[in-house]
């Protein structure tokens, strides 16, 4: 970024006719220095007693002296309160339950506090608390230490207090009120009880004042086909727990569909119990996590979901409306159909489909079944934004009749498509102010840039679901001169004390039975939860309409929010910005995906060059409309319906942002209309991009000992033997399990604690939370972009992500096994490396295995890597001279070398670089310096600490109290950890599963953690 | 600096024997000085005349001392001359039930009461008359003379102690004077005898010349060979020794912002240990005392006793440290009241893990029962604190194999007691068998 800004270096300087600045301009001192003086006479320096070897000697000795004193160690200041909090105890964590809504993303959580700073996110599991953190959520607790973050408030680009603030604001206001101007309040949805009254309060006073609700990431044509029918702008919280036939058209319920924070639910219904586990059809365009998830995935542009989802409607409801589906779609959809149909109330039908009319054959359909996951009790309030709303007000701006525009939560400059209209109306607004944390790109153009604390410094309240309720709670300070929006509209409104007073005095009529103190103690309330009951509309008439939607020319872009980025409220948290997408593997951008069809047809590719970096070509995408997004990288997707691409929103940002953070295109611009489905033109542009990817292998080519995977079928009627393999090897001539097999000799684990990590593939979706939660607690640096594409990433915890050849990973086995002879196995092993035009996809998370007989721990030289009884493998970090053999000899490839000092390094100029960032750091785990291996210690900090808790309460451990990281940020229950000593763990049950199978068995490593068999119901 | 465990076997007999040797001296007068302590014992109390103001005292401490001191204001107004401020029966009145002064309404109850923060002063129906007039007579007491510390003073305890180091010097400096005397005086004979025999023409018999002995040495190359190998060993030894203490600090004893003197607290006034250091039981930290625990004493201890000055260190000094505190944790002596302007203390840090090491002060407290003492050393008798222990990994190592882990009565050993005690044939089980040496246990 250019800049005009002059800098002065003294007030000389304004004062053009100053001979000072002139001779500055050409000498560095202003008189030249009298070196004559000493170097011209001869005789005094002759004379001088001090020689030039003397000289240096005085050099070398001073030198060897400051060697010498540097020897010494530093001395260290301790400095104890004055006045010690009751409750805090420094070196003991202290937990606060608090819930967040940030307009995209929510949950109930706990923050883990450590000397009155929040370290860590933990979900929340109380009775009530149902919406767990995901990896975005996780990460937020760096966006509060964010160096970038807007510092005190500012007025047209100047430092000023908040006392000048609220009164330009309030002025602003009565001038508005005296010249009848409109007050608009543009907010994202608040989900807030007491903002939302406080909000109407404001509205009451002033009859000019309205509130606009915008949501970035759009659910508009869902919330309206909704509201139609139930009289209520909210959206329905399926669970899909009681679902055993889920069809899906497009909705990523998995990501971030209508708010996300389905997996729980979903995963609940996919570990098969008693023979049974729910059947997933997913009809979709771009590859996603649930299509990933589902047992048959049928990749189709949004026009063919249109018509699938009548054809679903006619089969469901009997009716007959014309449709115009693809014959080689028709015998799959009918088949989903019929056996939703036949499900009945345990069938649910979601869609993603930006379409009024399809939302609407969503609920007929759903209300035909009379699906149980589809209830009406308890509706989300977490998306009320209307498009429609927010074009009239973009309207009413240009024609200047909005006179003051407060913003709160929102970011219309870099998320509205057409942020160029937005700007121009911005202008001819009289005060417009911007509630940000961030001087972000809507905050430079408003009058007042208002900064508002983080929400883990902010009292709020929250009620995510109809019935529910929550408060935020800060967790520490205002770090900076900050005000919240609430505090400013409660002084508008003439009303003293705070807005913590008035949240509790707001609360104490919504927690009957309850006391605040327990509220807040608990961080939910469940109260009396209400069902909204439908009313009716013409479903048949919305059927035909969407029936007679035609499919658009060109391709058909498929915009998305990444797993990792959301809609791009957290662009500069280099976590989030390191977080490999779980499908395709990259961090650090945002691109095209485009089937393989498409990439031939349009020369696009994607290869992996000489030093193991991916690359890609770059191609121009342009709109119906002319709207163009020039040079956009590429990624060829397995999977990609041909005829669409997708883009993934959130990137591209430039204001408040470090410039290593400043990656991808802002796929907003495309985002026209609200709808995410756009018609464009893609071209081929020249130049190659280079990705930051962390997996070079995309297939599993037939690695049944990796990943295994069976039908239901197959696993209710075999034997376990036949679906969970085990290795066998040739002892004396006879055939044994590999298991049995032992170089070494086994030391005795049967006493004390033994630790296992389950990893349940059915479970996994692959969300991420797990890596991210790692990072937070063992502080594993960030690299950045470059060292990720030189395969230098740190994250301790990998989710590996495979696709398959053939159209099943069982296919790919059978097609290895087919192999004979050595020319057939060459040409097959090259075709199986590519990835199928449809192919399953697994995830799997691997960390360190722990193995009891440890590769790594033979080839250290010093030993400073060794096991330990409790089934961890230990790494002293102090001990690594950085041989690098055991990562070379680890056949898990989990062990990270630091190549650089990652912490106080401007080199790196991530969290670790600054102060500020630096307060996030967990204060029991060691910050790994330069030369030295690390991994996944199993959280050995976590386990001592439960194990000194129970020494010091003098009791026996309970199941449940050994916990990882990872395993409490599994919200789906895909990741158990505990102790398998204890007999009545449920560790222990599940390492004794017959679906239980090791990574790798056949190495002999003897792994502690496990792996259960991934089951489709196909 | 210290030598590290292995390396002091011989200068550690070499310093024993030298101990042992003083220690004779020492304890010779030790024995001295005791009769002396106990005659100035009854001195003091001959002084105490009158019998009431000691019963006065007595009750003065039992009932008045935890609010009022004599000569300085505390929670309430100094006491010494009260009796010449007020008549001794309002006195009397006062001291019952002054409460139901105030609210009578009477105007120097209520001046009293104002003068004093309206702090309300708890009511004593249970003194007597005369024990009201004991405690008065007790502070109409004039103020006794601060004896000066120093020449012709009272002794001072300890101060023998301190003297017999100093003849010790002075025997030792003796003994060498006789020694250098006997010396120079066989020189001198032998001068005389040589010359009383050149005199008498007595001819010694010239010195047959024999080899320099170091050329003999030189010569000798076995024994080069030895002495060459012995010099490599004992400077090796003295290099790994040398090496080896880096970033130890063991003795380590930094000048504090405060002059906090652990013996006065610790020892003297038998303060435990996890009174200011609380967190030591529940947290990893011991934790330096925050300035309001300090407050809870010192809000009345506003100076030390007479008896506490050293000779070393004045009374004037130690309250000066205590003011130190005030001005920190900002109260005002005088108003008896907090100011709100703190000013944090800055301690140096002694005893400095580095971070590649996890160390939990309670696992080792609470858990394992361990004394302060055991790593701290005797910090009751520390005037300055100082680190005590090497704290080094083989120090950590050497207790883990030799400490029996404190398992009785602790629920969570049972089931792992039992199998261990049963694989090892013992009934005691060291840390080290419970996997107290692994290296993630303390290391991550």
């Amino acid at each position: 970024m250019s800049s005009n800004k002059k800098y002065w270096k003294s007030v000389e300087e304004l004062d053009k006719n100053s001979s000072i600045v002139e001779a500055l301009k050409n000498n560095e001192f202003v008189e030249e220095i009298p070196t004559d003086e000493f170097l011209g006479n001869n005789d005094a320096l002759s004379s001088s007693s001090t020689s030039r070897r003397d000289f240096l000697k005085y050099v070398g000795f001073s030198t060897a002296a400051a060697t010498l004193a540097a020897c010494e160690g530093p001395v260290n200041k301790s400095i104890p309160y004055v006045l010690q909090p009751e409750q805090i105890i420094p070196g003991v964590a202290d937990y606060y339950a608090t819930s967040v809504f940030d307009g995209f993303d929510f949950a109930n959580l706990l923050v883990k506090t450590r000397e009155g700073r929040p370290i860590k996110i933990d979900n929340n599991t109380i009775a009530g608390a149902k919406f767990s953190a995901n990896a975005r959520v996780h990460a937020s607790i760096l966006s509060l230490y964010d160096s970038m973050r807007l510092k005190e408030p500012k007025i047209e680009g100047k430092n000023s207090t908040w006392s000048a603030v609220d009164s330009k604001i309030k002025s602003s206001i009565a001038d508005a009120t005296a010249k009848g101007g409109q007050v608009v309040l543009l907010t994202n949805t608040l989900a807030s009880p007491s903002t939302e009254k406080l909000i109407a309060e404001f509205i009451g006073k002033n009859p000019n004042a309205k509130h606009v609700v915008y949501d970035a990431v759009s659910e508009s044509e869902a919330l309206d086909a909704f509201e139609t029918v139930y009289g209520e702008r909210a959206l329905v919280d399926y669970d899909f727990s009681k679902a055993s036939l889920i069809v899906s058209v497009g909705a990523d319920f998995l990501g971030d569909w209508q708010g996300g924070g389905f997996d729980s639910g979903y995963a609940k219904g996919r570990i098969p119990k008693a023979g049974k586990m729910s059947r997933h059809f997913q009809l979709e365009a771009n590859m996603t996590l649930s299509g990933a998830a589902a047992d048959k995935r049928l990749p189709m542009s949004t026009a063919n979901q249109k018509q699938a989802l009548v054809h679903i409607y006619n089969i469901v409801t009997g009716s007959s409306v014309a449709v115009s589906l693809e014959d080689k779609f028709k015998a799959e959809v009918t088949k989903a159909a019929q056996q939703l149909k036949a499900a009945g109330s345990k069938g649910v039908l979601v869609s993603g489909i930006q379409d009024k009319n399809a939302q609407l054959l969503v609920l007929a359909i759903n209300q035909v079944l009379a699906s149980e996951a589809f209830s009406t009790s308890g509706v989300r309030q977490i998306r009320k934004g209307s498009d429609a709303k927010v074009t009239q007000l973009i309207n009413d701006m240009k024609a200047g009749s909005v006179h003051t525009l407060i913003m709160s939560g929102v970011n219309p400059v870099y998320t509205l498509a057409d942020s160029a209209s937005f700007v121009e109306g911005l202008k001819k607004v009289k005060t417009s102010v911007a509630f940000s944390l961030k001087e972000d790109e809507t905050a430079l153009v408003s009058t007042i840039a208002a900064a508002v604390p983080h929400y883990l410094e902010s009292w709020n309240d929250v009620s995510i679901t109809k019935g529910t309720y929550g408060i935020t709670q800060p967790a520490i300070r205002p770090l900076f001169t900050t005000k919240q929006f609430q505090d400013v509209l409660l002084s508008l409104n003439g009303l003293t004390g705070t807005f913590y007073d008035y949240i509790k005095a707001n609360a104490s009529t919504i927690i009957a039975g309850s006391s605040w103190n327990k509220v807040l103690h608990d961080g939910v309330y469940v109260g009396v939860v209400p069902t909204v009951s439908a009313g009716s509309a013409d479903y048949s008439a919305a059927a035909n309409a969407l029936a007679k939607s035609k499919a658009s020319q060109g391709l058909e872009l498929v915009l998305y929010t990444k797993t990792g980025m959301g809609d791009g409220q957290q662009a500069n948290n280099p976590w989030l910005q390191e977080f490999p997408d779980p499908i395709t593997r990259v961090s650090w951008d945002n691109y095209v995906t485009v089937s393989n069809a498409d990439a031939k047809k349009y020369e696009l590719s994607n290869e992996i060059v000489a030093n193991g970096g991916l690359n890609g070509s770059y191609a121009t995408i342009t709109t119906a409309d002319g709207a163009k997004l020039e040079n956009v990288p590429v990624i060829v997707q397995p999977g990609q319906a041909v005829g669409t691409i997708g883009l993934a929103l959130g990137y591209g940002r430039k204001a408040a942002l470090k410039e290593e953070m400043m990656v991808g295109l802002n796929a907003y611009s495309l985002y026209k209309g609200f709808d995410n489905v756009q018609s464009v033109t893609l071209a081929k542009a020249g130049g190659e991009h280079e990705f930051a990817c962390v997996q070079g292998q995309k297939t599993l080519m037939g690695r049944g000992d990796i990943i295994k995977e069976t039908s239901l079928e197959i696993f209710n009627t075999k034997d376990a033997k036949e679906w969970n393999e085990q290795p066998m090897v040739s002892l004396d001539h006879k055939l044994v399990e590999a298991t049995k097999v032992d170089l070494w000799d086994s030391f005795d684990r049967s006493t004390g604690h033994h630790f296992n990590l389950s990893i349940d593939l059915n479970a996994c979706t692959g969300c991420g939370a797990c890596v991210i939660a790692c990072h937070a607690e063992n502080n594993v640096p960030v690299v950045g972009k470059s060292e990720v594409r030189r395969s230098r990433d740190m994250h301790w915890l990998r989710i590996d992500r495979y696709y398959s050849s053939e159209s099943t990973f069982e296919g790919d086995n059978e097609r290895k096994e087919n192999i004979a002879g050595l020319s057939s196995s060459l040409s097959t092993f090259n075709e199986m490396e590519k990835a199928g035009d449809n192919p399953q996809v697994s995830f799997q998370p691997v960390m360190c295995q722990h193995c009891n007989h440890a590769p790594c721990e033979t080839v250290c030289p010093v030993a400073a890597t060794s096991h330990s009884r409790q089934g961890q493998n230990h790494m002293a970090y102090n001990r690594c001279v950085g041989t690098r053999y055991c990562a070379n000899n680890c056949p898990y490839k989990v062990r990270r070398f630091n190549w650089f000092l990652y912490n106080k390094n401007s080199e790196f100029d991530y969290h670790m670089n600054d102060d500020l960032g630096r307060m996030v750091l967990n204060p029991d785990v060691n910050v790994r310096s330069r030369g030295v291996m690390e991994k996944c210690s199993m959280c050995i900090q976590m386990t001592q600490a439960t194990i000194l808790k129970a020494k010091r309460e003098g009791r026996a451990i309970v199941d449940g109290e050994f916990q990882t990281a990872c395993s409490n940020a599994c919200s789906t229950g895909a990741m158990k950890f505990g102790d398998v000593n204890d007999s009545e763990a449920e560790i222990t049950k599940l390492a004794a599963d017959e679906r239980m199978y090791h990574l790798l068995e056949h190495v002999g490593t003897k792994p502690n953690v496990i792996y259960h068999v991934k089951v489709r119901n196909t | 600096m210290k030598k590290v465990g292995n390396h002091n076997s011989i200068s550690r007999k070499l310093f024993f024997s030298i101990a042992l040797m003083l220690s004779f001296s020492f304890t010779s007068f030790a024995q001295e000085a005791t009769p002396a302590a106990d005659a100035s014992a009854p001195d003091a109390s001959a002084t105490s005349q009158s019998a009431d103001p000691v019963k006065g005292k007595e009750l003065f401490n039992a009932n008045c001392a935890a609010c009022h001191k004599l000569d300085a204001k505390s929670t309430g107004p100094a006491l010494r001359g009260v009796s010449a401020k007020y008549d001794a029966a309002w006195l009397h009145k006062w001291v019952r039930n002054s409460s139901d002064l105030i609210k009578s309404g009477d105007a120097q109850a209520v001046k009293v009461f104002e003068e004093n923060n309206k702090a309300v002063m708890s009511a004593f129906p249970q003194l007597s008359d005369g024990d009201i007039d004991n405690i008065i007579a007790y502070t109409s007491e004039p103020k006794a003379e601060v004896a000066a510390p120093g020449p012709g003073g009272a002794e001072v305890p300890g101060k023998p102690a301190v003297d017999s180091g100093i003849s010790n010097n002075i025997i030792l400096g003796a003994l060498a004077l006789v020694m250098v005397i006997l010396v120079v005086m066989l020189f001198l004979v032998n001068k005389v005898l040589s010359k009383v025999a050149k005199a008498n023409g007595i001819e010694t018999a010239p010195k047959a010349p024999t080899t320099p002995i170091w050329k003999a040495f030189a010569r000798n190359q076995f024994l080069v060979l030895v002495t060459a190998i012995f010099l490599l060993l004992a400077s090796g030894y003295f290099v790994y020794g040398y090496l080896m203490q880096i970033g130890v600090d063991q003795n380590y004893q930094p000048i504090q912002p405060i002059h906090f003197s652990h013996k006065i607290h610790a020892g003297d006034n038998e303060v435990n240990c996890k009174y200011c250091h609380s967190a030591a039981r529940v947290s990893k930290n011991a934790g330096i005392p925050s300035l309001n625990v300090c407050m809870n004493c010192h809000k009345n201890i506003g100076e030390v006793a007479e008896t506490t000055a050293t000779p070393e260190y004045s009374k004037a000094f130690y309250d000066e440290q205590i003011q130190k505190l005030y001005t920190a944790v900002g109260w005002d002596k005088t108003t008896q009241s907090y100011t709100g302007k703190t000013q944090p203390v800055k301690w140096v840090r002694i005893h400095n893990l580095p971070d590649f090491v996890y160390f939990n002060h309670s696992q080792h407290v609470t858990v394992a029962g361990i004394e302060c003492q055991t790593c701290h050393g005797p910090v009751q008798e520390y005037e300055i604190q100082k680190q005590f222990a090497p704290l080094t990994m083989g120090w950590c190592i050497d207790c883990h194999r030799k400490t029996d882990v404190k398992m009785e009565g602790n629920e969570y050993y049972t089931k792992i007691h039992d199998e261990l005690s049963k694989k090892y044939g013992v009934d005691k089980l060291t840390a080290a068998q419970m996997g107290g040496l692994e290296c993630g246990k303390c290391h991550y």
